[in-house]
């Protein structure tokens, strides 16, 4: 069948003198993929753990075309915002998650919609994970009314059902995701709480002191520290005394994961997703990544670190990249269905820019909304003394 | 004395006396109503909050209290005793002494659907924990647009108490009440903690609940229907202890107290004084403070923070801005401005010298009486003001 329609299209090509190969070997069938691939991924390092994540991780088509799909979402949504940003279309902060993406992609596909999960202010990757479209997040970032917390919050402070940000205070997420914890443990829904943070905050103390309550009455909350190896411009071996952050901490079980591997985060989330339900208590997983852009918008990124470590990660480690050279590798999947993916994924993220830029800012009389819930309708004082606002619940 | 003993007797319950320091207040001396009116309950602060505590927890599973020492200690001050041995582990929970860490634990639990009672021991530890109860609890509502309530209780102890030193005695009233997002109430008496309690636990706003240490031995009347399950004080409006026609004084907690003592001394010179208590700090009733002043012309404020920046500042620049200047059917606004200065305001903070170690001691009746007429002269005293006072008003 193959040979006669490759005769077939060589034949018709010298006719047209058109390619028109390209287009029938895209008519091939599903069944001509491979449907399921199992393969070897890092073994993790472990702290107080008898058994780590399985070795082997088995990757079935969808799910692979799925994992690229958020992932290269994320990416160009990213990309997208640091465009709107040197526009000067988007203002404040903006923290971009690009080069990290393998973490959100592998932690979403190990738990379920009804966990929970917190994170700290790099968090559109998450957001969008946790089921919030690029449309709201650009218009959030925008500050426009469109966006999922109607340009209220901004980047740091975007929502969706259990979801509780974006926050903006580093490591005051590590407390709250333990007490979001405690809920799951308190109303018996065997849910449970990821809860995230960065090299920098690992040196916080209320972390420490959430760790000891956590472990104390075994809350089911993974603490994930995504060790992009820079805390702002501070490289961890300048800003921890132990950079071993999957021990730190020390009574509680913990698992260092390559974080540019969607398969090895999923793995070792599902892993621990399974300690925390089995009633086991708390759990720390460290996920090594690393950031393409600086910390923030206003930072180069360059002055602290090389260009060429940054060239070389992305050249040898990207977590996109290797997820679409392995699916390749293995006939899962065929370059122009990437291409495709990328295709649509540009233009939603092209639409949602324009939508981004487009849609009007909150009206003024609402600006004082949202300071109370459930209340009646109260008056708050303006700028001067004869300027009285409206705040709705 | 023997009045402080057949009550305590009577009350059976409450364990500390507090020599001294006992007082009913009610319209007339407690031995006289004891045998006039049959029977009157008499609750202390201590057993007010217990009880709105204990109601609340029954009445709905969510509520759970946290803090250093509430379970099997039954509350450093015993406000929570008895709560572990009823309702177990579960719901009533001691933390380690971690104030940032089981803040921001409870803050999340209130988040997920919870709704926690967070106990410091004093607010002045709650300084340890601030981030989490501004911008993990305050602020979350606002910058979800609405998606994010926070249903939390803060309570504990603040303000001023016996001899503790500076680091134990500040009030922070002031701090929380500046923040947008937050309510901040203050209870003076038996009444006012168990409503106020049970309204703020019922309230889906983050509120912090400002209670006072020397209060909570006090004992109060209350009345039959404030003993009802499902009795609550609205938050956000203050109450008229008692009317008066020549000077208003405003007040929240324990100064409540303080002002009424100093109000039934002037009338017996013939000065009326309005007291007013707030209840709640923020949103502050000021509606009520200047119907008050637009009857009275005067006004003190009367608190246990330091003056600069507080809650008698604020009083005073509302009143100041607000319709009371304008619209006052008297001479206030007749008055040029350097006489509403000197007749206005007053902050009166004697616990600053407690901080310092100095004996207490109640103002002294000479300060209140001379303050009062020269206030209602629109005169300055002509007589050197007692070191203390001149120290606290910086």
């Amino acid at each position: 069948m193959k040979t006669m329609l490759s005769i077939i299209s060589n034949a018709l090509c010298r006719m047209t003198g058109r390619n028109v190969a390209a287009r029938v070997v895209v008519a091939r069938s599903f069944t001509d993929f491979t449907p399921q691939v199992t393969f070897d991924i890092k073994k993790c390092d472990l702290h107080r753990l008898e058994e780590g994540p399985p070795l082997r991780a088995e990757l079935t088509r969808e799910q692979g075309l799925q994992y690229y799909h958020t992932m290269q979402t994320v990416r160009r949504m990213e990309l997208k915002a640091d465009q709107l940003y040197k526009q000067k279309i988007i203002r404040g902060f903006c923290h971009l998650y690009d080069g990290q993406e393998a973490c959100a992609a592998g932690i979403e596909a190990a738990i379920n919609l009804s966990d929970h999960l917190i994170t700290a202010y790099r968090a559109h990757g998450f957001t969008y994970t946790r089921g919030v479209s690029v449309k709201e997040i650009l218009a959030e970032l925008t500050g426009r009314k469109g966006g999922v917390a109607k340009g209220k919050g901004g980047s740091m402070h975007m929502y969706a059902p259990h979801f509780y940000g974006g926050n903006g205070i580093v490591g005051a997420q590590v407390p709250v995701g333990a007490g979001i914890a405690l809920a799951c443990s308190y109303q018996g829904n065997n849910q449970l709480c990821v809860t995230l943070y960065g090299d920098g905050a690992a040196n916080q103390g209320q972390i420490f002191e959430t760790f000891n309550m956590a472990a104390l009455w075994k809350l089911p909350c993974i603490f994930i520290c995504e060790n992009n190896k820079y805390g702002m411009g501070t490289a961890v071996e300048r800003a921890a005394a132990s950079t071993d952050y999957y021990k730190r901490g020390d009574f509680i079980p913990g698992l260092r994961v390559d974080g540019m591997d969607v398969l090895c985060v999923r793995e070792a989330t599902r892993f621990a997703a399974e300690h925390c339900r089995a009633g086991k208590g708390p759990i720390v997983m460290e996920l090594q990544t690393y950031r393409y852009h600086g910390h923030s918008m206003s930072d180069p990124g360059v002055s602290y670190r090389t260009r060429e470590e940054i060239q070389e990660v992305r050249s040898k480690s990207d977590p996109i990249s290797m997820l679409k050279e392995r699916m390749l590798a293995n006939n899962m999947a065929s370059a122009e269905e990437f291409k495709e993916i990328d295709i649509a994924i540009r233009k939603e993220v092209e639409e949602a820019a324009q939508f981004a830029t487009l849609d009007p800012e909150p009206p003024l009389d609402e600006l004082c909304d949202h300071i109370f819930h459930n209340e009646p309708p109260l008056e708050v004082r303006g700028t001067n003394p004869w300027s009285k606002l409206k705040s709705v619940s | 004395m023997a009045s402080s003993l057949r009550s305590f007797l009577r009350s059976g319950k409450n364990v500390f006396l507090v020599l001294g320091r006992r007082r009913f207040h009610g319209s007339g001396s407690a031995a006289v109503q004891q045998e006039k009116l049959f029977p009157l309950l008499h609750v202390t602060v201590r057993d007010a909050l217990n009880q709105a505590m204990d109601e609340e927890l029954e009445r709905d599973e969510r509520v759970f209290l946290m803090g250093e020492e509430v379970a099997q200690y039954d509350g450093a001050y015993k406000v929570s005793r008895g709560l572990w041995k009823k309702y177990g582990d579960k719901r009533i929970i001691d933390t380690p002494i971690s104030e940032m860490g089981f803040a921001g634990i409870a803050v999340g639990a209130a988040m997920a659907g919870l709704r926690p009672i967070c106990e410091f021991m004093t607010f002045n530890f709650s300084m340890q924990a601030i981030d989490q109860v501004i911008n993990s609890a305050a602020k979350t509502y606002y910058m979800s647009a609405g998606q994010q309530p926070v249903p939390i209780v803060f309570r504990g102890p603040n303000g001023a108490s016996a001899g503790v030193a500076a680091q134990h005695s500040q009030c922070f009233a002031a701090w929380y009440a500046h923040c947008p997002g937050l309510k901040v109430v203050s209870p003076w008496n038996s009444e006012d903690a168990r409503g106020l309690l049970k309204s703020a636990i019922r309230d889906d706003n983050p509120v912090v609940f400002l209670e006072n240490e020397l209060m909570y031995g006090v004992s109060f009347e209350m009345t039959e229907e404030s003993q009802s399950k499902d009795f609550t004080i609205p938050i956000g409006k203050a109450k008229v202890e008692r009317q008066g026609s020549h000077v208003t004084l405003v007040s929240h907690s324990r100064y409540v107290g303080h002002c009424l003592d100093a109000a039934a001394v002037l009338a017996k010179e013939g000065i009326e004084c309005e007291v007013i208590n707030l209840r709640t700090i923020r949103p502050m009733d000021v509606e009520s403070i200047e119907a008050s002043v637009m009857k009275t012309n005067h006004l003190v404020t009367v608190e246990g923070g330091w003056p600069q920046f507080g809650v008698g500042a604020e009083i005073c620049a509302r009143v100041m801005e607000g319709d009371s200047r304008t619209n006052s059917p008297t001479h206030l606004k007749e008055t040029p401005p350097c006489k509403s200065r000197a007749a206005g305001v007053w902050n009166k903070s004697g616990m600053f010298s407690t901080s310092k170690g100095w004996p207490f001691r109640a103002f002294p009746q000479k300060s209140w009486l001379s303050l009062a007429f020269h206030i209602l002269s629109q005169s300055a005293p002509p007589f050197p003001l007692e070191p203390l006072e001149l120290l606290t008003t910086h």
